[in-house]
């Protein structure tokens, strides 16, 4: 466990110098968090049907998932290890005396963990001091916070367990851009990212349910905005384990079946 | 011309090169705005209406501000990628060249892939315009090209204008995409669904409101604006390219190279 935790750290570090970048994502997020707040204010306005999230839930939702959105985002590569695959040098990482699966892991978890260190506070901040129904507003109560927390952390590591297979297909395809263009658009639709979950069509609702990218993008959102219940949010707590057990078997799996291929070129 | 039409053959050439990944990247890009569409199509579904706005009438919109994005991130892309020209300094060995910076700017880069995105909004068009009805005339036809063009214009000085900042703070922004992707965004609505400062921003300092709003409104038979007026707004578009060039034109001449 020592390697990896110190390799996270490392890593941790590395990750928190690019400050002026985050400052321009921070002010990205905003202007994206506005736009779709401002959006479904026009479609909330004169709509008179069954609310499945009120507006002032969904401007919580909607500035969770930006102040998290380095957890979130699965369009978030780290060309390391792309870089790493297609170049052979991968041979290196071979030899060091640690699995190349808790390497990668907790390379992924410290880049997802700073970049959002660094982003969520001042959108966090600003989003309690908006005027009303850009409010980011308080979790119900205490109890749902601690979910909250719980289902964040754990939809981190479904989204990182999720995009180790990603990796690992690399070594099938060897150019990673388009594959991985394709898994993260659809991905991040199933996530909630495009549009949140309680919106959808109920059909497409059952869809998104039973895939795993939902634990991420907006089961914890959801929690917090209350429009989870408790026992609802235990009930995906453990979802949330079991894709995170099946994920992790599955990633290592194919992970030793590719390295038995594979083959490194040259000196 | 002859000069950018023989780098275009280069780089289709070199693109060509890694055909699986070309083709998996076009339908990728083809599926970026697919799922944008779908989500506001689910949208529709559920609300019915946006501000008294209807599916097809969005929809129209959401495809011209696409096509339009799309075509000018093609031809744009060498703009947008500029920030790497000037970190490796391969920016001096164009100004070296007796040719236009411009000229050999824009050819250093063509994305091929995002006719991926350009086919899609084209579907999404014709869709819309199948569905609405629309008493067509020479001028709404006009009206439809022009909107085009002045988008085209529109998100290339966009890009242009973010090229040459990379002059003064060497590394790219990321901030850029604020204005490029983030104009994109919000124009795939018409703009009177939103607040009044993001009309004004968007009608008088990056005018997106001249191709997507006022025009939108003459199509639709909605307008309280003279045809013929109408009908040219969106090349107001084409007039907005001119400071952005001054732009860059000033920025080249500050520019330092980083070296090496």
């Amino acid at each position: 466990m020592k390697p990896y935790l110190a390799i996270f750290n490392l890593r941790m570090i590395n990750g928190l110098q690019y400050r002026i970048a985050a400052l321009a994502g921070v002010a990205t997020q905003f202007v994206w968090g506005f736009m779709y707040i401002m959006i479904y204010e026009a479609f909330y306005h004169g709509f008179t049907g069954t609310q499945t999230i009120s507006l002032e839930q969904l401007a919580t939702y909607i500035w969770l998932q930006q102040a998290f959105f380095f957890f979130v985002l699965l369009w978030l590569k780290d060309n390391e290890i792309f870089d790493s695959i297609t170049s052979g040098s991968i041979a290196y990482e071979l030899c060091r005396p640690c699995g190349i699966y808790g390497f990668w892991f907790a390379k992924l978890i410290a880049h997802r963990l700073s970049g959002t260190l660094l982003r969520c506070m001042p959108i966090l901040v600003i989003g309690f001091f908006l005027p009303i129904p850009y409010r980011l507003s308080l979790p119900p109560n205490f109890l749902t916070f601690i979910l909250f927390l719980v289902t964040l952390l754990l939809g981190l590591i479904v989204v990182i367990s999720l995009s180790m297979i990603v990796y690992v297909s690399v070594f099938v395809t060897m150019s990673p851009i388009g594959s991985f263009l394709i898994f993260s658009v659809v991905g991040e639709f199933f996530s909630g990212l495009m549009m949140p979950v309680p919106l959808m069509p109920i059909w497409l609702q059952n869809i998104v349910y039973i895939l795993p990218f939902r634990l991420s993008g907006d089961l914890p959102f959801r929690v917090y905005s209350g429009n989870i219940s408790t026992n609802d949010a235990i009930i995906g707590i453990l979802t949330q384990i079991l894709w995170i057990i099946g994920l992790i078997a599955l990633g290592k799996v194919l992970l030793t079946k590719m390295l038995k291929r594979v083959v490194v070129q040259g000196g | 011309m002859k000069l950018y039409l023989r780098y275009l053959e280069i780089l289709f050439k070199s693109q060509l090169q890694y055909r699986a990944s070309f083709i998996l990247m076009t339908i990728g890009q083809f599926f970026v705005p697919l799922v944008m569409f779908a989500s506001i199509y689910f949208l529709f579904e559920k609300f019915g209406q946006i501000e008294g706005w209807s599916f097809f009438e969005v929809a129209l919109c959401f495809s011209i501000v696409h096509m339009s994005f799309a075509i000018s991130v093609c031809f744009m892309r060498g703009f947008d990628s500029f920030s790497k020209l000037v970190v490796n300094a391969g920016f001096d060995r164009l100004l070296v060249r007796p040719r236009n910076t411009i000229v050999q700017v824009l050819g250093s880069n063509f994305e091929f892939t995002r006719l991926g995105r350009l086919i899609q909004s084209t579907m999404v068009l014709i869709w819309a315009l199948l569905n609405i009805s629309i008493e067509w005339n020479a001028f709404k036809v006009a009206t439809l090209i022009f909107m085009l063009i002045g988008g085209i214009f529109i998100f290339s000085g966009i890009f242009i204008l973010g090229a040459s900042l990379c002059f003064f703070t060497v590394q790219g922004l990321e901030l850029i995409n604020i204005f490029t992707d983030g104009s994109r965004e919000i124009s795939q609505y018409p703009l009177s669904i939103y607040k009044d400062w993001v009309k004004n921003f968007f009608t008088f300092i990056v005018p997106l409101g001249i191709i997507n709003y006022i025009p939108l409104m003459y199509l639709l038979g909605r307008g309280p604006y003279n045809d013929i007026l109408s009908m040219l707004t969106p090349l107001i578009g084409i007039v907005f390219i001119i400071p952005c060039l001054y732009v860059w034109k000033f920025g080249v001449s500050k520019y330092l190279s980083a070296g090496s």
